[in-house]
């Protein structure tokens, strides 16, 4: 009895199984019809007028892929700060978890629904936000993405914290020059599908091409989900492992503040450099101790400073988000809107022991 | 007084009370709530409750009878990789789609055969397929995202019907609530499963084919979990293997809110859809209202203390009523 049970269920899968396959022969639509529909982008309409004057009284939402992470919430304060010198009015949302696409994609509806002039946000899905986002840009708000990009036709502009290639590079001759340009190094990163984490990796990969680190072996990436305990697991799961390494690169606040704070409470404190994207208030103990020789990182609250700037140069008019259009954020002086809307916020700074104290965020 | 006491019982029945609740719910945010009475709000709230409602149908009548499935977001994650990648490797979509369902017939077939062959509770099988099914996902897609689906499909998934507040994908749901409602509340199939749930011995010498039921139950649900995976990662047009991380809570919070005893044997579809709809519009309302984060998580957590109380103590009330008036 059990047995024609089974057996039935066997049939029906495979009877299933044809009739899919068949559908292939009748044609049907595949990767390569999508490529060939979608010749161009959704241009941004309107046109530039440089000589705008900014509006007042706007409210401009903040959406950061996670509220309590610090490095979101310095970010933020910048672009609180600035808006309240534009005489405007901010406001902060966002999912508790940095993985929770589908609570983000919840938030632009929310900030749509409360008629914000413009929102700033930083995606953890370049994807997933997109029908929420043009929906929004339907209803005349104006859409920055800040950190961490969706696809462009799924914004106006997109505040880049410095070049993807800046960063990667960077990191990686700052973490050579540690280790004498010699030895196993690893990277520890957050999410897998980090959109911007995985671009720096690329370039990390890129820059250890050169001759010059040819004695420097990248052995493994590891994830620590921006988890400060699983990526303070996955530092001690890289040490285990690798017994002979000599540094370690993470490129998330979250990841090398984990590797830190692991790292000083071993024997391998100031053997193993560490290095990669902290903030100075994170960091500060580690560098004093002597952990941490140096790490690098964007201003985050002139990150964010940039992005309410820009969201209100575009409610006013002054952009559009075109390639080639100028506009002044400020005391920050004049920016360029580049390729596909992209405008960068400069090369990053390197912290050390000597200038950490100037910096607090 | 039989009368009287039987309609007190039937008005502190839960699935009464969370369906009351959501009524007064929607007054009150339609009233009060600016911005959640368009229909564009509406749309996107019932857009995004979707997948916990679809995955809520099968669940409800598997924790009627006794069992529960937490590998279904995993599934669903699965399905939607499994979408991607053959997707990027230039296959049509009207193909892949089904090699998904069938992918989720499989994926359930497991759990079942786990639980039903092996005499394995399905709380332990199903807890190693979440972690299983959620990492061939990643082995299949890495830390890819695909989001080139045809405009029409995505279209279907995320779009709404003109500018009326029904989104396309809430027709061929309310066809599959049709269908389970009937299929649980009015055959001989969805009736032994209540008596499965209450107790199974006494199903099996009443000659129900326990261990045939259960298998076909979490085949179904493997099946309506990949049919959420394929419409997640439209509806997002989004395919990560992280998809739906998360989802099998919010599912069994809803249909725990909606008053199915875990114990099994009691239950009803119409309070577990009630109680995917009640969270979805409290979770739209205080985030209208600029409640953080984190204090809707307390919120929905206090919710859910409460959902589990609420029926013990009308249960104890009804009792003691009874006690009172018998004599």
């Amino acid at each position: 009895m059990r047995r024609t049970s089974l057996r039935r269920a066997c049939a029906a899968v495979a009877a299933v199984s044809s009739l899919a396959l068949a559908l292939t022969a009748c044609g049907g639509t595949t990767k390569e019809d999508v490529k060939s529909e979608n010749t161009g982008a959704a241009a941004s309409g309107g046109k530039a007028d440089p000589n705008a004057a900014l509006k007042k009284g706007l409210t401009v939402g903040f959406l950061p892929k996670q509220v309590n992470n610090p490095y979101f919430t310095s970010s933020d304060k910048g672009g609180e700060a600035a808006l309240k010198e534009l005489g405007s009015s901010y406001k902060e949302v966002g999912p508790s978890s940095a993985t929770d696409t589908s609570g983000q994609v919840n938030y632009v509806n929310t900030l749509t629904q409360q008629r914000v002039d413009a929102m700033a946000v930083s995606a953890q899905d370049p994807g997933a936000l997109c029908p929420a986002l043009k929906q929004a840009m339907k209803n005349d708000i104006k859409v920055v993405t800040y950190d961490s990009d969706t696809t462009a036709d799924c914004r106006n502009a997109f505040v880049s914290q410095a070049s993807a290639e800046d960063l990667g590079r960077t990191e990686v001759q700052l973490l050579a020059e540690q280790i004498g340009y010699k030895g196993e190094i690893a990277i520890l990163s957050a999410a897998q599908t980090a959109t911007n984490q995985n671009t720096w990796i690329d370039f990390m990969k890129e820059e250890l091409k050169d001759p010059k680190y040819k004695d420097v072996k990248l052995v493994k990436v590891a994830y620590g989900d921006d988890d400060a305990q699983k990526s303070f697991q996955q530092t001690q799961g890289l040490l285990q492992e690798y017994p002979n390494l000599k540094g370690i690169i993470s490129p998330t606040t979250v990841g090398i503040k984990a590797a830190a704070q692991y790292l000083s409470g071993s024997k391998y404190k100031g053997k193993v450099k560490l290095t990669g994207l902290g903030t100075p208030n994170d960091m500060r103990k580690y560098v004093k101790n002597g952990t941490v020789d140096g790490f690098e990182l964007w201003d985050p609250a002139k990150l964010g400073e940039l992005a309410a700037r820009t969201a209100v140069a575009l409610v006013s008019g002054q952009i559009t988000g075109k390639e080639g259009e100028t506009f002044t954020a400020g005391d920050m002086g004049s920016y360029t809107i580049g390729k596909d809307g992209v405008i960068s916020l400069g090369k990053p700074t390197v912290f050390d022991k000597k200038n950490i104290d100037q910096f607090n965020f | 007084m039989p009368e009287s006491g039987s309609l007190v019982s039937r008005a502190i029945r839960w699935d009464t009370v969370v369906g009351a609740l959501l009524i007064v719910l929607l007054l009150f945010s339609f009233s009060f709530v600016d911005g959640f009475g368009n229909a564009f709000n509406l749309s996107f709230l019932i857009g995004s409750a979707l997948p916990i409602a679809l995955i809520a149908l099968p669940m409800t009548m598997l924790v009627v009878a006794g069992e529960i499935d937490l590998s279904v977001a995993s599934t669903a994650g699965l399905s939607g990789a499994v979408m991607g990648k053959l997707w990027n490797q230039g296959m049509t979509i009207e193909t892949i789609i089904p090699i998904c369902l069938i992918l989720g017939v499989v994926c359930g077939l497991v759990n079942g055969l786990l639980v039903t062959r092996l005499g394995l509770p399905s709380l332990a099988v199903t807890i190693g397929t979440l972690a299983a099914y959620r990492g061939i996902a990643q082995i299949v897609l890495g830390s890819d995202a695909v989001t080139d689906f045809p405009t029409q499909y995505l279209d279907f998934a995320a779009g709404r019907i003109g500018d009326t507040f029904v989104p396309y994908a809430l027709l061929p749901f309310l066809v599959l609530l049709a269908i389970a409602l009937v299929v649980l509340h009015a055959t001989p199939f969805g009736r032994s499963l209540f008596a499965i749930g209450a107790s199974e011995e006494a199903a099996r010498f009443a000659g129900v084919r326990v261990k045939r039921h259960k298998l076909i139950l979490f085949t179904v649900t493997g099946l309506v979990a990949s049919l959420t995976g394929v419409f997640w990662a439209l509806h997002y047009a989004s395919a990560r293997y992280d998809n739906a991380t998360g989802l099998e809570l919010s599912v069994i919070a809803a249909v725990l809110l909606g008053g199915i005893d875990f114990d099994g044997g009691k239950g009803t579809l119409g309070g577990a859809i009630a109680g995917v709809f009640l969270l979805g519009v409290l979770q739209n309302v205080m985030s209208l209202q600029d409640v953080s984060a984190q204090s809707q998580i307390v919120v929905t957590g206090v919710l859910l203390v409460v959902s589990v109380l609420g029926p013990r103590v009308a249960r104890q009330i009804s009792v003691a009523r009874a006690a009172s008036s018998s004599p």
